[in-house]
């Protein structure tokens, strides 16, 4: 956590430094929120991860002699297989066909991806089709 | 159904010369081989819908892994058809083989579906997806069902980039960087113009999703012991790709609506009659556009820094030296955008090519690793690391005319001639082509368990070796000559005939060299050779288990001492063990602690 934590708020940093060099040298303003944005991207994560990583037990991932066991037990549990994604993948598709071809492809877009976001809920509550 | 996934047990490595010196595929861990534990565990727990509706509904990111890199080899190869019809026409001054507009939308989707739909989502969706969970010791990715959505995503907008060649109008035809306003709807007006932008929303958002899914898995999803510091290179550059995609997509996303607005919706963002500015379009899309280029890159890198150790027999030269390179080219490649608008006059020269000239610094840090690591070794030269050299020499080439045209005086000599196709053509080739088959013929082993023939994969590198020099050698010749890009005819007498004939050869002896890769393939799927777990001897984790690997993965895990745990365990008179002297130091510690009472 606390080499995660780091990593993006250095990188943060070193966007905030050149963000504000930029400005000041060229006072060009899409250059200089795109620049101060990705210096957020670093420090928004990278401050809350080394927030944590001093509050929180390290985990196994960063200790130098864990061993297997000291994970041992429950990683995490995974999704089955799933026709979810595929359909609010379709229904993505159709939303965005509907914007040039017109609006009598939104009923597909929206059944497709209400159908998609309401299977993908009810399948996380009790388990789909493994 | 969700499954719950315990963690897999510690396998303990025999003392040196015992059994499994020579690999783990002889006595596997997690084998397939005399115990057996390894499938028929994995298939007592798994037993999910088979054939075609295995592949919609998988979230298993091996599954994904391979649906992205058939999609993505596939577009490459349609991209390559275009690449071929392009040259013909080019071999003749005044050749009438496509028109003028066809010309047009073969360039453009050509460099579309190369950068957008190919050399990324093969890295990120394809590589990436099968190889980072391995390598890291998880189960799989950290969301699969996201996974899952970035692939329908991707090949949704693929299938739409495709289709525009279909609509009235034809497929667009404004080069792969639209710039405003030849993009607007009055110079662009077809709906293939629409459907591309399209098509970019979508795979744009496909890509953030993995860039999402990459950073989580490496983040937390590390088998024990992994720490940050062990983490195989080919990882920690899927990582750091996974930042720069978060940093460079959502920018071309909104770049794109907005473009899409301007069209449609009446706004005037990019156009001068309503008070925009077109040339903001340009800072969008280069903000989004170089960072692409690493994005195309770094895994690459991390393809050739996993691959060179293996064939040298040697660990890597330069761990954290690495670790830091990538770090800098990818932070430094945040700030340069700029250098691909040197000659629209509104940009700050000195910043945007001091920046540029950084570059050079840490991927000379990585060339001299690379040549560090084979320095003293016993290198090999089977088809992955012939190709991983043919990177070395084709990307040097293509870097070295880089920091040329980082220059604004010879930028604005070369600006849009054959020069700058020439070099960026050397620099993604050599990333893509070269190092992204090095990746290919590596990994293959470890993806279908069977072997690609040595003979077969030599004939296509060195077929592609050549018609890659043959084919853009003459390409930087005739953009000092002043050839400019993205023209479909010239004169006969402008002098450029020969060595346009030239690169046309080069292209096809280019072309050739695929139907080697596509016997190759063919030769394996009739005739299997099995691979075994560990064909190359390789030293990361995802040589510890099962070719393929089982349903989640890992039965078995080595205790992890260094970046290459594999190796440690195989060859344990060579075990390089860090953690004698760590847990000393921990121990120390303790004490103490409990010597000065500190709370723990």
């Amino acid at each position: 956590m606390k080499v995660s934590g780091a990593f993006l708020a250095i990188i943060g940093i070193f966007f905030g430094i050149v963000g504000l060099f930029y400005w000041f040298t060229s006072y060009e303003d899409a250059g200089f929120v795109m620049l101060m944005g990705s210096a957020l991207l670093g420090l928004l994560p990278g401050g809350y991860y080394l927030w944590w990583s001093r509050r929180m037990r390290p985990l196994e991932s960063d200790e130098p002699d864990a061993v297997v066991s000291d994970g041992a037990g429950v990683i995490d549990s995974f999704p089955g297989s799933s026709i979810w994604p595929f359909l609010l993948g379709m229904g993505a598709l159709f939303a965005t066909l509907t914007f040039i071809f017109g609006l009598w492809l939104a009923p597909i877009a929206a059944a497709l991806g209400l159908s998609a976001v309401i299977g993908g809920v009810i399948e996380s509550r009790r388990g789909g089709t493994v | 159904m969700t499954t719950t996934v315990e963690s897999p047990e510690l396998i303990e490595p025999e003392e040196p010369g015992g059994p499994d010196a020579h690999g783990p595929d002889a006595q596997g861990p997690g084998g397939h081989g005399t115990d057996g534990h390894g499938h028929d565990a994995a298939h007592e727990h798994h037993q999910g819908p088979t054939g075609i509706l295995n592949w919609l509904t998988s979230t298993d990111h091996k599954v994904i892994g391979k649906s992205y890199m058939i999609t993505s080899l596939v577009l490459f190869f349609i991209a390559g058809i275009m690449a071929l019809v392009i040259r013909s026409q080019l071999a003749d001054p005044t050749s009438s083989l496509v028109n003028f507009q066809t010309y047009n939308e073969l360039f453009t989707m050509h460099g579309s579906l190369m950068l957008y739909l190919f050399a990324g989502p093969f890295a990120f969706g394809g590589l990436a997806n099968y190889i980072v969970p391995l390598q890291v010791g998880a189960p799989d990715m950290a969301f699969p069902r996201l996974n899952a959505l970035s692939y329908w995503l991707y090949l949704g907008g693929s299938s739409m980039m495709m289709a525009s060649f279909l609509v009235a109008g034809g497929a667009a035809s404004f080069g792969w960087v639209a710039y405003a306003p030849l993009s607007n709807s009055i110079n662009s007006p077809g709906t293939g113009t629409d459907m591309w932008l399209m098509s970019l929303a979508l795979t744009g958002f496909s890509a953030i999703f993995t860039g999402v899914n990459l950073v989580a898995t490496i983040f937390y999803l590390r088998a024990p012991g992994l720490t940050m510091f062990r983490v195989p290179i080919f990882s920690w550059n899927m990582l750091v790709t996974g930042i720069l995609i978060l940093i460079a997509f959502p920018v071309l996303f909104g770049a794109v609506v907005m473009l899409f607005c301007d069209r449609h919706f009446g706004t005037h963002i990019y156009s001068v009659q309503g008070g925009g500015v077109p040339v903001l379009w340009q800072h969008l899309f280069w903000f989004f556009g170089h960072p692409e280029v690493y994005i195309l890159a770094l895994p690459y890198f991390g393809i050739v820094t996993d691959i060179i150790p293996v064939f040298s027999r040697k660990p890597l030269f330069g761990y954290r030296g690495m670790v830091f390179a990538t770090l800098s080219i990818a932070a430094l490649s945040t700030g340069v955008w700029a250098h691909h608008m040197f000659t629209t006059g509104v940009v700050l020269l000195p910043f945007f090519s001091l920046l540029s000239y950084l570059i050079a610094v840490p991927t000379g840090i990585k060339f001299f690793n690379w040549i560090g690591t084979m320095w003293g070794g016993q290198v090999s030269f089977q088809t992955p690391m012939l190709f991983s050299m043919g990177f070395l020499f084709a990307f040097l080439m293509g870097g070295v005319t880089g920091v040329l045209l980082a220059s604004p005086p010879v930028d604005f000599m070369t600006h849009d001639t054959y020069f700058v196709v020439a070099h960026f053509h050397q620099v993604l080739i050599g990333t893509t082509v070269f190092a992204g088959f090095a990746g290919f013929y590596f990994w293959y082993p470890k993806m279908f368990g069977r072997m690609l023939s040595e003979r077969l994969g030599k004939l296509h590198f060195w077929f592609l070796f050549a018609g890659f020099w043959l084919t853009f050698m003459p390409q930087y010749l005739v953009g000092l000559k002043g050839m400019p890009r993205r023209i479909a005819d010239y004169l006969p007498t402008n002098g450029w005939t020969g060595l346009n004939q030239l690169s046309t050869a080069g292209a096809m002896v280019i072309g050739f060299s695929f139907l080697f890769f596509l016997a190759n393939l063919v030769t394996s799927w009739r005739k299997p050779v099995a691979a075994g777990d560990n064909p190359w001897d390789g030293g990361a984790l995802e040589w510890f288990t099962s070719s393929p690997p089982p349903h989640h993965n890992f039965t078995h895990l080595p205790p992890i001492r260094s970046e290459r745990p594999t190796w440690d365990y195989n060859h344990p008179e060579h075990r390089k063990d860090e953690s004698h002297g760590d847990k000393r130091h921990r121990e120390q510690q303790e004490e103490h602690k409990e010597t000065v009472g500190a709370p723990s």
